[in-house]
């Protein structure tokens, strides 16, 4: 259709819908730069987005119904599914709800393996992200030096519980079981590795002018925006709001550790790009404070009809034979009643509430994920924005389809 | 390099051969995934192209986004009933010859997730020739699948491998599940005939493949 | 561990605003929950997120109690405050004859997916909303599969036609 030279609009206005010339594009379920099968409806108007909306569900699992067929050790298993590049953070959230729901007193050794173990995972989750969100933009190589790393935490998490991605390491009450030997060595060895690798990565992409042009002034989102989508993580972090549940409601004892939340201001995909590229070193420095931590000790609560008995006890101890029995064949009683437990999992608070009606299966979990609540904010994002620029925004959000969908 | 310089000194100018054999030979040695990422194992399919497990050492490593290029179709994750109308269209899509390999316990049978939102295998689906168990399989898993697929396509004939022209799987239809948002719907009659109960939603597209055994 | 008495102060200040607006306040797990009247939690959530700095919600989730209890459903509104970092649950329930109550996207624009996702899976709905439709489930689902007369492997096994 022929439109008169004067209502051709300039570069960065949004057409008149009058106009008739908006074009539909569904972006995915699959496509390589939508982090799985996330679905975009875009109305397009020549190569700008006027609006852009999400349809997700394409990976729902039906997780929360599964939760309450469970007994509560059961669910553990399930929680590694959901956001699967940070499997420790919701093998965490879960636990501690139900912890809280016990009233549970943690040991000392416990708390620091969880923190240790939930800042490795955190630096492999954020890998992750840096790889596929350079991949999407289109540097190829980092992809592979990020995988690179990843695997080394990934190796690490396997010798302590077993699996490489679905560990289940936490359990209520404590660990699966003890570090294995030479444990503290093989991390000492990555982190010697780690800031070189960094380095790496500053060089590839953050100096990198063409890195610069494509995430600079994409997809802002102003601090109070983000508090009113329900931001959290890096995500609002990036917009200026200084939170950090680490920080302000503390856990497994992050409040006696030593490190700083990086805050920046733009509130556009680079900011974000910049808040979880410092935490990284930032994740770096509690791991190595958690190190010089580790003393001898115990890894489970004393609470023998909740804590599975060690192997050696129950060979030796009539009574722990039979609490094991008990636990694994009948779970366990949690008393009556409903908690809300929020942890800073790698891509934002990551809530759980749960709600017991006293018996061995949980009446209700529900997970607050980050990346559900991260995605929602994307339509404002990604307004007015060029479409090769929604990828942009899609791989700062660092979204999990997992954990959106559940 | 190496092997050229001597081959037309050992070799006759003219080799007889079986045709499956030279045409499956060169298939087998470079297959092209779809990228088809589910879910946690896509994560490991990732890892397998990655510096550790080079998956290019078997000519399975350049990934197509769009399966019009693939060959074989990796479902590495669990397929929701929402999903499942999406992947068997991908799979029609895909130009023949086209091989599944159904990554991981969801893939392979809904995995730990019996319940009302996973489809309870692939298999209900596509034809699968490979399955990998675990959850999620190791890369090193995902490599021995590949292998084991050019062992498959070694034992097959060219003749069972055409695409099909029938009428149902050129037409576009969106799958019923697809649309979100008014307009982009079903086309517009379609979706008056549904809401009428004249049709049942339009997605069956009867194909060879889904006729051909899965050995 | 948050104290609760900080929490308290607000549910008292709530009080004094207007009374109607509290039916129950129970304290558990140092957490507090905070019985609200369907009618009113838009405003309650109005009120606290303006005057009490309660600025960002970080749930919403529904649940069932089971089809024999009678309110059968729950609303649990999970208040956080960016401010002095404090926590509140309200609920409200909801009976299966009239599961409807009060949108608050007016109050924060959050809430639209928590509330999209509540629907689909409870039922529940929420008057006002501007596009309550399901989320993760396909849109010809028969039934809301979070409830507890919904079979755990639904109604009938998938096929494909």
């Amino acid at each position: 259709m022929s439109v008169a030279v004067e209502n051709i609009p300039s570069q960065f206005e949004v057409l008149d819908e009058s106009l008739d010339s908006q074009m539909t594009l569904s972006m995915g379920p699959q496509h390589p730069s939508t982090h799985g099968v996330l679905r975009l409806d875009l109305r397009l108007d020549g190569e700008l987005v006027v609006k852009a909306i999400p349809d997700i569900g394409y990976l729902h699992t039906g997780m929360e119904k599964l939760f309450e067929y469970k007994k509560y050790q059961q669910g553990i298993v399930i929680t590694d599914r959901m956001d699967y590049l940070n499997p420790l953070g919701n093998n965490l959230a879960y636990v501690m709800a139900a912890e809280k729901l016990l009233d549970l007193e943690i040991p000392e050794r416990a708390q620091v393996i969880r923190v240790l173990m939930c800042e490795l995972q955190r630096i492999a989750s954020h890998m992750v992200w840096l790889g596929t969100h350079c991949l999407d933009i289109g540097a190829m190589s980092v992809f592979f030096y990020c995988f690179r790393q990843r695997e080394k935490i990934l190796n690490l998490i396997e010798s302590a519980s077993g699996g490489r991605m679905t560990p289940s390491y936490f359990r209520i009450g404590g660990l699966m079981m003890d570090l294995p030997a030479g444990f503290e060595r093989r991390v000492r060895q990555f982190l010697e590795g780690f800031p070189e690798a960094m380095t790496t990565f500053e060089t590839l992409v953050t100096g990198n002018t063409i890195w610069q042009s494509r995430t600079m002034g994409i997809g802002i989102i102003s601090g109070e925006e983000a508090i009113d989508w329900g931001l959290t993580g890096p995500c609002l972090r990036g917009s200026g709001v200084d939170l950090d549940l680490r920080r302000d409601n503390p856990y497994t004892g992050y409040e006696t550790y030593d490190f700083e939340v990086p805050v920046e201001t733009d509130g556009d995909v680079w900011a974000r790009f910049k808040v979880r590229m410092r935490e990284c070193y930032e994740s770096y420095k509690i791991v190595r404070q958690a190190l010089d931590r580790l003393k001898p000790g115990p890894t489970k609560a004393d609470a023998p009809k909740i804590v599975l008995p060690d192997r050696d006890d129950m060979r030796k101890h009539m009574d722990s034979l039979i609490h094991h029995f008990l636990i694994v064949a009948e779970g366990f009683n949690v008393p009556e009643g409903e908690v809300y437990h929020a942890i800073e999992a790698s891509k934002g608070e990551l809530g759980v509430y749960m709600k017991s009606n006293g018996g061995p299966k949980p009446e209700r979990v529900h997970f607050r994920g980050p990346s559900f609540v991260n995605l929602q904010a994307l339509p404002v994002m990604s307004e007015g924005e060029m479409v090769a620029d929604v990828v942009a925004i899609i791989g700062s959000l660092d979204i999990v389809l997992g954990e959106i969908d559940r | 390099m190496g092997l050229e310089n001597s081959l037309w000194e050992s070799l006759p100018d003219v080799v007889t051969v079986k045709l499956d054999a030279v045409i499956n030979w060169a298939r087998k040695s470079s297959i092209w995934p779809a990228t088809f990422g589910l879910a946690c194992c896509a994560i490991e399919m990732m890892n397998s192209v990655s510096a550790r497990n080079d998956l290019s050492r078997f000519g399975a490593e350049t990934f197509r986004a769009s399966p019009r290029q693939a060959d074989v179709m990796i479902v590495s994750g669990r397929v929701s009933r929402k999903m499942a109308p999406v992947l068997r269209r991908i799979y029609d899509q895909m130009p023949e010859p086209k091989w599944v390999i159904s990554m991981g316990a969801c893939a392979t049978s809904g995995g730990v997730f019996d319940n009302y939102a996973i489809v309870q295998g692939v298999d209900k689906i596509v034809p699968v020739d490979i399955y990998i168990p675990g959850c999620p399989p190791r890369p090193e898993m995902l490599v021995h699948a590949i292998m084991m697929l050019q062992e498959k396509i070694m034992k097959e004939s060219v003749k069972d491998r055409y695409d099909t022209f029938e009428e149902e799987s050129r037409k576009s239809i969106v799958p019923g599940t697809l649309p979100v948002t008014e307009g982009t719907a079903l086309e517009k009659e379609t979706e008056i005939e549904v809401a009428q109960n004249k049709v049942s939603r339009p997605y069956t597209i009867p194909s060879r493949h889904e006729r051909r055994k899965s050995s | 561990m948050a104290d609760t008495t900080v929490l308290l102060e607000f549910v008292e200040k709530l009080k004094a605003e207007n009374a109607a607006w509290i039916a129950d306040v129970k304290e558990a797990f140092s957490e507090v929950t905070v019985f609200v009247p369907r009618e009113s939690i838009v405003d309650v959530c109005w009120v606290l997120k303006t005057e009490h700095g309660f600025d960002m919600l970080a749930d919403l989730c529904g649940a069932d109690r089971g089809p024999e209890e009678d309110p059968r459903f729950e609303v649990n509104y999970h208040l956080f405050s960016t401010k002095h970092k404090n926590r509140l649950r309200l609920k409200v329930l909801l009976s299966e004859d009239e599961p409807n109550v009060g949108t608050v996207t007016t109050v924060w624009k959050t809430a639209d997916w928590h509330e999209r996702e509540t629907y689909d899976l409870f039922g529940v709905i929420f008057d006002g909303h501007p596009d309550l439709r399901r989320i993760l489930l396909p849109s010809d689902f028969d039934g809301h599969a979070l409830r507890k007369d919904y079979p755990l492997r639904g109604y009938e096994p998938y096929s494909l036609s």
